[in-house]
């Protein structure tokens, strides 16, 4: 167990976000170390994607601040969160279909040649190292990715992430498509990066992986935080209760 | 995530000898089809002079009584078909590569606007009020400034038409994109402001002559760049198609990627040289007419003898500046950043605006540079044409957009390609001038264009469903 100590990396304060009128996210407050994986749980609706996206810059809070290294930073759209070395892994995995995997994974940071033309042979080769380390039986690569399986989409999907030295990892169910040695291999893969001193936020459903691969656990309902929990001190039943009940377990309650 | 096929690689000795051939030359098969449509288009239009007075003869002989079947089955002689067609030569070649040049260069454009999930119908309008506006400066407003026949003239022209065109391209694109209008609507808005603003610019006149050096970049037989000039341009083409595939390979060599076989090289090599050389040895055995030898003959003092001169006409300009296009049009697509981006947002626009791609920009740039070509477009129509009428490019949108379509562009978005178009564009303009060579009038022209459309799209339906 990681000590908390220090400054965070990443600190969302007191964010609010609404839709014409209904409150999506009120005011709502969670922070990440590195090297630890936090989970944001909620039923859908809940909140909890609308809030990770004001941090990986699809929307900007309406109120509210964003700390990163215990800096206030301003993220204004996805090119400003990827200069903060925060990368996303959406759930629709966000790969444009008709292009190949090297072309999704520098999709808008594009190698280039001294003469300001594409490098695709250098994209390519940079592609297939980093396939190799995430999934060495990829090997598809001259081919559209909507001609890949679920689980080659996603290790495209991660290898983006992963590729450009994120210090911050948004991961939006990750596991949601995949089949069971798929999940295993994100699991894996969230310990190995865990161990490197990244910090992840993993939006799940799942409250058995959460309590395996998570250090705390932040629960959301109807857009405000139900609480914060280490989830070693918790059983799954604290969580779910968290989760239905919007009531934080009595033996952590204050 | 395993995936047993993709582990074992490809062996390049499998298959039929057609699947090696593929494999080896990587060339797209969709090409090959539409090289087939091509040349099958124009076998057709160039025998079937022929073969229809071997039908006539027929019918008399069978039901009139007029001369005997064997008199007219003398007329199914091969020779006799191929020497009576006038679509496979060099005047009608030379005369189509023209005639497709306008169309041919928004149907780039239009590849970008239609894989972007968008439609731009207004660019004839866009080449009627260009055309007009074009016309008014350089014969109403320049001359009085520099003089008629002025060197800077056609310049100065030139580059007003294409900025207009540019301008109110960005102004369609600046709507779509930051108002939030569908482009269908604005740009159907624009065909009709813009043909009712090419007829209120002259009040509804036609301005003609244009300026001599002007009218140079619509083709004719001074709008030419000659023998020497073609062998110059067919020279350097193949010395870039070698270049390429040279630094291609050894792109690949340098990462170790695997190479195409050597012979495969060999043969695109021939391929795009023979198709190149093919093309300079047609567009010089086209002469100039005996009307215009006299002309220059007269012009230069020089004696034309008894046999005549012969002047080859070489590639016109306005299908040299199609072809920059094209080739500039091609490398952007495929070589730069913007036309990855281009290809992304047409593949997903959400994927496309969260990797940092500002969507809306590159929406308001590709119609903006699509208002450009229509600009260009309207400085060769009205060069070819000598003149400026407001209602030229009248339905080009149509052409444009069934070119790009013909041509493998996807209306679903994310997939097209440049040379495709050119193709497309070229088929449209083939079965045009065979429809017109063979005496078809226009109602029948409009059904077999609008049935061709249709077809074609049908086609490459059955294409991609087999591909996938």
């Amino acid at each position: 167990m990681i000590q908390n100590t220090g400054t965070p990396l990443v600190e969302l304060r007191d964010i609010h976000i609404s839709f014409g009128g209904i409150k999506a996210v009120d005011g709502v407050s969670v922070d990440l170390y590195p090297g630890e994986v936090v989970g944001l749980l909620g039923h859908n609706g809940a909140g909890k994607s609308t809030l990770i996206k004001c941090l990986s810059g699809a929307y900007q809070a309406d109120e509210g601040e964003i700390y990163i290294k215990g800096e206030r930073a301003t993220i204004r759209n996805p090119r400003d969160a990827r200069d903060y070395n925060i990368e996303t892994i959406y759930q629709t995995l966000a790969l444009a279909d008709n292009l190949d995997a090297a072309s999704n994974l520098f999709l808008g940071r594009e190698l280039t040649t001294r003469s300001g033309m594409l490098d695709d042979a250098g994209m390519e080769a940079e592609t297939r190292k980093i396939m190799k380390r995430l999934n060495p039986n990829f090997q598809k690569f001259k081919v559209p990715v909507s001609a890949l399986s679920g689980g080659q989409r996603q290790s495209v999907a991660i290898a983006r992430a992963v590729y450009f030295n994120a210090q911050i990892l948004i991961m939006d169910e990750p596991t949601a498509a995949l089949g069971p040695q798929e999940t295993q291999m994100v699991a894996d893969l969230i310990n190995e990066l865990k161990k490197q001193g990244l910090g992840i936020f993993l939006i799940d459903h799942d409250v058995h992986a959460v309590k395996q691969l998570c250090d705390r656990a932040s629960v959301m309902k109807n857009g405000l935080l139900v609480g914060t929990v280490k989830v070693d001190e918790v059983s799954e039943d604290d969580i779910l209760a968290m989760i239905i009940m919007g009531k934080k377990p009595a033996h952590l309650a204050a | 995530m395993t995936d047993i096929k993709s582990n074992v690689p490809a062996n390049q000795n499998e298959g039929s000898l057609a699947k090696r051939f593929l494999r080896g030359t990587e060339i797209d098969t969709r090409l090959l089809g539409m090289f087939a449509a091509l040349l099958l288009i124009w076998i057709g239009f160039h025998i079937f002079p022929g073969l229809r007075t071997f039908v006539y003869a027929l019918g008399g002989a069978v039901f009139m009584g007029e001369g005997t079947i064997g008199d007219a089955a003398a007329l199914l002689n091969p020779a006799t078909i191929w020497d009576g067609g006038v679509f496979l030569t060099p005047r009608n070649l030379w005369n189509l590569s023209v005639q497709t040049s306008s169309i041919g260069i928004m149907a780039t454009g239009m590849v970008l606007v239609i894989i972007t999930r968008n439609i731009d119908l207004s660019v004839g309008a866009i080449v009627g009020v260009t055309a007009m506006i074009m016309g008014l400066v350089q014969v109403e407003v320049l001359p009085q400034y520099l003089g008629i026949g002025h060197p800077l003239i056609w310049v100065i022209t030139a580059i007003i038409g294409i900025t207009l065109g540019a301008v109110i391209g960005a102004f369609h694109g600046w709507l779509i994109a930051y108002r939030g209008i569908p482009s269908f609507i604005v740009t159907l808005g624009g065909l009709l402001i813009w043909r009712g603003a090419a007829f209120l610019s002259a009040s509804g006149r036609t301005i003609s002559p244009v300026d001599s050096t002007f009218q140079l970049l619509g083709g004719g037989p001074y709008g030419a760049v000659g023998a020497m000039g073609s062998w110059i341009v067919g020279a350097l083409a193949c010395a870039a198609i070698l270049w390429m595939l040279y630094t291609g390979r050894q792109s690949r060599k340098n990462y170790g990627f695997p190479l195409r076989p050597i012979w495969a090289e060999m043969f695109m090599a021939a391929v795009g040289c023979g198709l190149v050389l093919g093309a300079v040895l047609l567009v010089n055995a086209y002469p100039w007419p005996k009307g215009i030898i006299e002309q220059y003959a007269a012009a230069n003092n020089i004696v034309v003898p008894e046999e005549g001169i012969f002047i080859s006409h070489g590639f016109a300009i306005p299908v040299l500046i199609m072809l920059g296009v094209a080739i500039g049009m091609t490398l952007l697509m495929t070589r730069t950043r913007f036309g990855r981006y281009v290809f992304a947002i047409g593949g997903n626009p959400e994927a496309a605006a969260l990797s940092g791609i500002n969507v809306r920009w590159m929406t308001l740039r590709i119609f903006s540079l699509m208002g450009a070509l229509a600009g260009l477009s309207g400085v060769v129509a009205s060069a070819r044409l000598n003149s400026a009428t407001n209602a030229l490019g009248m339905l080009d949108e149509l052409y444009v957009i069934a070119a790009a379509v013909i041509g493998g562009t996807s209306l679903a978005g994310g997939v097209g390609t440049i040379y495709g178009a050119i193709l497309g564009a070229l088929v449209m303009q083939s079965l045009q001038t065979g429809m017109v060579l063979i005496g078809f009038d226009s109602a029948v022209q409009q059904i077999v264009v609008g049935g061709v459309l249709v077809f074609a799209v049908y086609l490459d339906n059955l294409y991609r469903s087999k591909a996938k």
